[in-house]
């Protein structure tokens, strides 16, 4: 492969199974950098279990998934790939980052303690300077004034951009996004969005979005992926997807979503 | 009729004694919230983690008097103080029950706390120190508080292994002076008066850390 072509993402072959369930079945799946990829499909088609492969929260039962050209879900022994161990791991998904359906912030500690916590303590990033991106990050997502705030204080959308604003602390070359607005009053949902959009706009992180918000998608995507049954029924980009769909299980996908809009 | 001459005499033997309870009591428990603690964390290690749950099932599976009187005659020979043993054993198997306490309060600590952690790359010391051990233990406080008025009221057990707590000092007067009636209703006030406050206490901060 051309060095400059390599995706920075590839799954190749890769097998998740759950007990009997085979969720993937030998995936193929290439992200460029800097790509903002869509996963849309129906329940239980495996997009969050693609996110939580990359994410290490689950480990893949067969094929290898590569990250910037290196082996993510395995590691070199002499010449031969091994599944990775933890410390390979955490080594390297260091530039990953997620944003999760539920939030998770840590409710113990205030926003800024939630966004510095992975700088400090996962990066070795001083506390000042740490603190000060916080505040930057904050701005960005309009919440600076509750920086002092707890988690349980906020809204579930502010919750949400504070989320945002943690993972981006990071510096993640990549961002994995699980339906971040699903668990938001309708209400919340846009402002959310916007941060999203925002971020798609000046930086150029690698995204990687499942959403049933089909406006979104076909605002910020460069591609989306329409899965099914654990394997991609379809991908190209969001005006051919949602303009002119070619395959049966996306057409009729499309029409369920939008019906229920 | 009430002997208030013998009630003179047995105040101070019985606060003398009052303090070896409180002291059993308070270091007992010190031990027992720490190692509890730690055999809850070692316990989700996997082979580890098993021997160390059959030890402490065996622990809490045995009557406390009978570990006490076992541990006392094997030390029969050592220069080991009955207190000591006492405070050992006491919290040594204690931390039997406080160990699940902490397991449950680990347990109930939300899936995605532990997966936003891992999405940031803690280290563990701070995924326990900072994200986890936290949340469990704050809900945790109030059944851990209830071990330690348990535990308070264990410590007349002591008496079986000679130390000189409440109980075994109104048995030694109260058979001296033939005054056992006044010796015992003492040491039943003297537990009353402890007890009933650090319940009062415990259902505060039951009611405090259950409104989060
Ligand atoms: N931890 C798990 N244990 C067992 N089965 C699981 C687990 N996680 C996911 N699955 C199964 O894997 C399949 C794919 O799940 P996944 O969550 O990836 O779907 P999804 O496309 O994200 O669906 P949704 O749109 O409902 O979020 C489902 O059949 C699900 O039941
Ligand atoms: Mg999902």
């Amino acid at each position: 492969m051309e060095p400059g072509n390599e995706p920075l993402i590839k799954f190749d072959s890769v097998v998740k199974r759950f007990g009997d369930n085979v969720v993937l079945d030998g995936l193929d799946l290439d992200v460029n950098a800097g790509e903002r990829v869509t996963l849309i499909g129906p329940s239980g088609s495996g997009k969050t279990t693609i996110l939580r492969l990359l994410m290490t929260l689950e480990h893949v039962n067969g094929g290898t998934i590569w990250v910037g050209g290196r082996p993510f879900s395995h590691m070199y022994r002499g010449d031969k790939l091994v599944p990775a161990s933890e410390k390979y791991l955490r080594e390297h998904r260091k530039t990953i980052g997620m944003v999760f359906q539920q939030f998770n912030l840590f409710p113990n500690m205030t926003v800024r303690k939630n966004v510095t916590e992975g700088p400090v303590h996962s990066l070795g990033v001083p506390k000042e300077e740490a603190s000060e991106r916080a505040v930057e990050l904050l701005e960005m997502v309009g919440l600076a004034d509750k920086i002092d705030a707890h988690p349980t204080q906020l809204s579930g959308g502010q919750q949400q951009r504070v989320a945002i604003a943690r993972a981006l602390a990071m510096r993640p070359e990549i961002l994995l996004l699980d339906e971040v607005t699903s668990a938001l009053d309708p209400e919340l949902v846009a402002g959310v969005l916007d941060v999203l959009r925002e971020i798609a706009r000046e930086t150029d992180i690698t995204m990687l979005c499942v959403t049933h918000e089909m406006a979104f998608a076909r605002d910020v995507s460069d591609r989306v992926f329409m899965f099914d049954a654990g394997r991609i029924a379809e991908s190209g980009p969001p005006e051919q997807i949602f303009g002119d769909p070619h395959e049966d299980r996306t057409k009729s996908f499309l029409k369920a979503v939008l019906e229920h809009d | 009729m009430w002997d208030v001459e013998f009630t003179r005499l047995l105040i101070p033997a019985l606060l003398t004694g009052l303090w070896v309870t409180v002291q059993a009591t308070v270091l007992g428990y010190a031990l027992a919230l720490v190692l509890g603690l730690a055999v809850a964390m070692v316990r989700r290690v996997k082979v580890v983690g098993g021997i160390v749950f059959v030890v402490t099932e065996f622990i809490r599976t045995t009557p406390v008097l009978v570990q006490l009187v076992f541990i006392f005659s094997l030390s029969a020979l050592s220069d080991v103080s009955p207190l000591t043993i006492g405070i050992v054993v006491l919290g040594v198997h204690y931390s039997t029950y406080t160990a699940e306490v902490y397991r449950s309060g680990i347990e109930g600590v939300a899936k995605g706390q532990w997966e936003a952690c891992r999405a940031l790359s803690l280290p563990s010391h701070r995924v326990w120190g900072a994200v986890v051990l936290p949340q469990a233990i704050r809900k945790v406080i109030p059944a851990l508080g209830n071990y330690l008025i348990a535990m308070f009221k264990d410590t007349p057990l002591l008496f079986a292994i000679s130390v000189p707590e409440m109980l075994s000092v109104a048995n030694d007067l109260g058979g001296q002076y033939f005054r056992s009636f006044e010796a015992y209703t003492l040491v039943g006030a003297a537990f009353l008066l402890v007890a009933v406050p650090s319940a009062v206490v415990i259902r505060r901060l039951e009611r405090r850390y259950a409104a989060v």
